[in-house]
């Protein structure tokens, strides 16, 4: 690592909140990762006469347990279990739902409040809430990191060209940026969901296409300072092709004002991910996501623990983000001094 | 403490008296000793000279008398006596009625000492009313009348100016009446002229002098330039490292000097005769009917209306090994002239190195061409790439123009070339910011001289760095073109320098040349009024 970084790292470190707060998020999406150990239907390990199965990975039929159906086996029902139990053992994961698993043995109507079984309670269509919360997380970070890498990637390219040859390609490359980022997104995206049934990555490209301009800025801004560097200048008198000098000379500084950007815009692209699945347009029917379990929270007043729950996790979420880009930011800043 | 009132008021006619000065700055944990112990003193209507290369705590030193320093400062020992009192332990009050009033500063840069956003009227009259009980009507007349004396064209008009519509010279003017309005006992001059052009520098100096005489009060003039001090100042004070080495009467200093850094800094003033060359060389570079022209551009279709005629038809042509001297002041197109040589900037007509026509190639060509032509910029340290290595910097021309070329070759090439520029080898994988000015102009040199160029443009290389640096950095460009037989051309608003370095001139003014020629014959015989003005002006 050279100096330079090391310094900034441990400017990081040294604010106390931030590094904390990296900390708890890393922790938190590592986890969630992990969801299918965590929350699942189906059991991690079976011991059954003298062999081991491992249901959350390979699908088994009822049969291969004793049992009558050649269907697969259903490890909710109490009859599987006793056969299993009774010639081994049984090794179910922490929380026995995962994110689409229809609790059918509620003591209510759904949505029902949290008990023993389901800690956060079932929302509206039975399914617990927690595990709903665990694969929520883990779809809502990777669609804003996988969202942040490519839009920075375009973000960066584009004001990387506009701000090294500056002139028409400047000026053209602006125009097009104000009327694009001028087009309603919101409405192009309910049209657009119409036509397609959006997906994962459909719902990416879309948000992509509106939401790459964020960074064209900052780095079109670097650009125009750096690019009259007398080691550019130098550079350029060396001989130097401008592809090269833009990645070794001119690009490392506007490196800085990108990254502290960064964690404000993972922010921003799961808010955008969250209110479309809040308004009904974004990831599929059934997908575990925060936005709807916001929705339902809102639609079943009489069932505050979904709208409560969800709106914790957001929060913190929202939270952790905003102390590391403070942190971030600082680290940057060769002015602050701890 | 040895020092006391008693003993201040002894010294005679002492208007102020620095005892044992000690300045050091705090950052976190870590000290840095800026001034120890200096001692000095400063009698009515005198000018006291201090001396010193950048770094030697001269500012420092000065800046103290009215507490202006930052907040890190701190100050293990001494005292200022002012008026019998030590402004070290004035309250904040009290300190504030001197500055600006008793004791006034002009600082080095006019550009940034005005405060963009407010009419030069108002500016000018802020200070009279912070010191004295004066009216508004009464305050407008000493405020154009001061205008007036400090030599200000149209003084009613420039009232109501902007400082953006001033030009360097006119604001320092400003600066001055600003500082002298209130008509102080002493006067700072924190390196006044400085960023003035030579003919711009005298006239401020003049000026300054003038009202010295009128009013009666003593300046402290800080400064790099012998040459100045040697002019204006009745003492000198020399300073290093942050402690006063010499003081004494220009004419001891200059002719007897005691201390060997005295010496030093006299003997490295820019002189002796560049390496005589033969007129038979080969011509190297023609240039001729050279243009750049940037347009002005106005209205929403953003039409071309006019254009700033930055370097408009110049011809010369440069023998192989020769040194070319491009002078004129700041504006005079001079530096642009040199980039556009390099092809660095856009430019029409014709520039011929050897047989390659410039301006009739395209980029790949030119591309392949730069390595027979090189550039020393002016900003050392702006000139690298602070997030690279020495060895990185200097190596990043090897392998474009020699693909293929093997990295122990290249670690060899570059040890050979940090030897030859004077450089340590064993700091190749340090980083420029662990350098100094001298030995960042030392870098890009040997970034330039690695690819065995036959042609280099020099741009004010030596203006930013001390004299005796300067006379360094020099005497090796002198011996790297006698060994490899290189060709120059030197771009410099000091003539002395250039002087000592180039065999032929062309003075600048305005984008056109005023004068071509022999250096010999323009600096013994100058035909125009303006190359004369400079040169009387650089060797007064």
């Amino acid at each position: 690592m050279k100096k330079i970084h090391e310094e900034q790292w441990n400017r990081f470190k040294a604010n106390k909140r931030a590094y904390y707060s990296l900390y708890v998020f890393g922790f938190l999406f590592f986890i969630t990762l992990f969801s299918e150990l965590i929350a699942n239907e189906k059991p991690l390990l079976i011991y059954y006469d003298g062999g081991f199965y491992c249901p959350f990975i390979k699908e088994y039929a009822e049969t291969s347990f004793g049992g009558e159906f050649e269907t697969p086996a259903d490890y909710a029902d109490p009859y599987v279990m006793e056969l299993i139990n009774a010639k081994g053992w049984i090794m179910t994961p922490i929380i026995p739902f995962s994110y689409d698993t229809i609790n059918y043995n509620l003591e209510g109507p759904a949505p029902s409040p949290p008990s023993r079984t389901n800690w956060l309670g079932t929302d509206d269509r039975g399914r617990d809430v927690m595990a709903r919360l665990l694969y929520g997380f883990r779809i809502s970070v990777l669609f804003g990191l996988t969202l942040t890498l490519f839009s920075s990637a375009i973000g960066i390219t584009a004001g990387a060209v506009q701000g090294y040859y500056g002139g028409t390609v400047d000026i053209l490359g602006q125009r097009f940026i104000e009327i694009w980022s001028s087009l309603p997104t919101l409405f192009l995206l309910i049209i657009l969901s119409s036509v397609v049934q959006p997906n994962f990555w459909w719902l990416l490209g879309i948000t992509l296409l509106f939401g790459w301009m964020s960074l064209v800025g900052v780095v079109r801004a670097e650009f125009l300072r750096g690019r009259n560097f007398e080691y550019v200048m130098a550079a350029k008198a060396l001989g130097l092709s401008d592809f090269r000098i833009i990645f070794r000379h001119v690009l490392p500084n506007a490196m800085v004002a990108s990254i502290t950007f960064m964690p404000f815009i993972l922010g921003g692209s799961i808010t955008t991910l969250t209110s479309l699945d809040f308004l009904g347009f974004g990831l599929p029917v059934g997908s575990p996501s925060l936005g709807e379990l916001l929705a339902q929270g809102k639609a079943n007043m009489q069932a505050p623990w979904l709208g409560i729950s969800s709106f914790i996790l957001l929060s913190v979420m929202f939270s952790l983000l905003v102390f590391i880009g403070e942190g971030v930011r600082d680290a940057f800043d060769p002015r602050k001094v701890y | 403490m040895p020092l006391t009132r008693e003993r201040c008021i002894k010294m005679k006619d002492a208007l102020l008296t620095i005892e044992n000065l000690s300045v050091s700055f705090q950052m976190g944990k870590r000290t840095t000793k800026a001034v120890e112990n200096v001692s000095l003193f400063l009698q009515k209507g005198e000018t006291l000279g201090l001396v010193g290369e950048s770094g030697s705590g001269k500012t420092v030193t000065a800046m103290s008398i009215l507490r202006l320093l930052p907040g890190s400062a701190v100050y293990p020992s001494g005292a200022i006596f002012f008026n019998g009192e030590n402004c070290l332990t004035l309250g904040d009050d009290e300190i504030r009625k001197i500055r600006g009033n008793r004791i006034s500063v002009i600082f080095q840069q006019p550009m940034t000492s005005l405060n963009p956003l407010h009419r030069i009227g108002k500016q000018v009259k802020e200070i009279l009313f912070l010191h004295q009980d004066i009216s508004g009507s009464e305050a407008d007349n000493k405020a154009l009348s001061w205008l007036e004396r400090v030599g200000l064209k149209n003084p009613a008009s420039k009232l109501s100016s902007f400082p953006h519509q001033l030009s360097g010279g006119e604001r320092q003017r400003v600066m001055i009446a600003m500082a002298l309005i209130n008509e102080p006992d002493i006067l700072i001059a924190d390196e006044p002229t400085t960023a003035l052009d030579v003919t711009v520098q005298a006239q401020i100096l003049e000026l300054i002098q003038d009202l010295q005489k009128e009013l009666g009060m003593a300046i402290l003039f800080i400064t790099h330039d012998l040459g100045i001090v040697k002019r204006i100042a009745d003492r000198v004070a020399v300073m290093k490292e942050g402690e006063i080495v010499e003081t004494n009467v220009p004419n001891v200093i200059f002719n007897s000097p005691t201390h060997p850094y005295t010496r030093h800094l006299i003997n490295s003033e820019p002189k002796g005769k560049p390496d005589p060359v033969d007129d038979k060389d080969e011509t190297l570079i023609e240039v001729s009917h050279l243009k750049v022209f940037f347009p002005i551009q106005k209205g929403i279709l953003r039409r071309t209306v006019d254009h700033v005629r930055a370097v408009n038809d110049i011809s010369f042509t440069l023998k192989r090994g020769h040194t070319l001297g491009i002078v004129g002041e700041s504006g005079s197109g001079k530096t642009t002239a040199g980039f556009a040589i390099l092809k660095l900037n856009k430019s029409t007509g014709k520039i011929l190195l050897g047989e390659n026509s410039l301006n009739d190639m395209d980029n790949t060509q030119i591309r392949d061409l730069r390595k027979r032509m090189q550039i020393i910029f002016q900003d050392p340290f702006g000139s690298l790439n602070p997030r690279m290595s020495v060895a990185e910097i200097i190596g990043e021309g090897l392998s474009i123009h020699n693909p293929g070329i093997t990295q122990k070759e290249e670690e060899e090439k570059i040890i050979t070339v940090m030897d030859k520029v004077g450089l340590d080898p064993a700091t190749r994988d340090r980083y420029p910011n662990e350098f100094s000015g001298g030995q960042h102009q030392r870098i890009a040199i040997a970034r330039a001289l690695i690819l065995k160029p036959e042609f280099m443009v020099l741009d004010e290389p030596t203006s930013s760095l001390d004299r005796s640096v300067q006379f360094q950095v020099l005497e090796l460009l002198k011996s790297l073109q006698k060994e490899f037989h290189l060709t120059y051309i030197f771009i410099s608003h000091d003539l002395k320098v250039v002087r000592s370095l180039c065999h032929d001139i062309i003075v600048m003014k305005d984008g056109v040349i005023v004068e071509t020629g022999s250096s010999e014959k323009i600096f013994s015989h100058p035909e125009q009024g303006y190359t004369r003005q400079l040169i009387a002006t650089a060797f007064h």
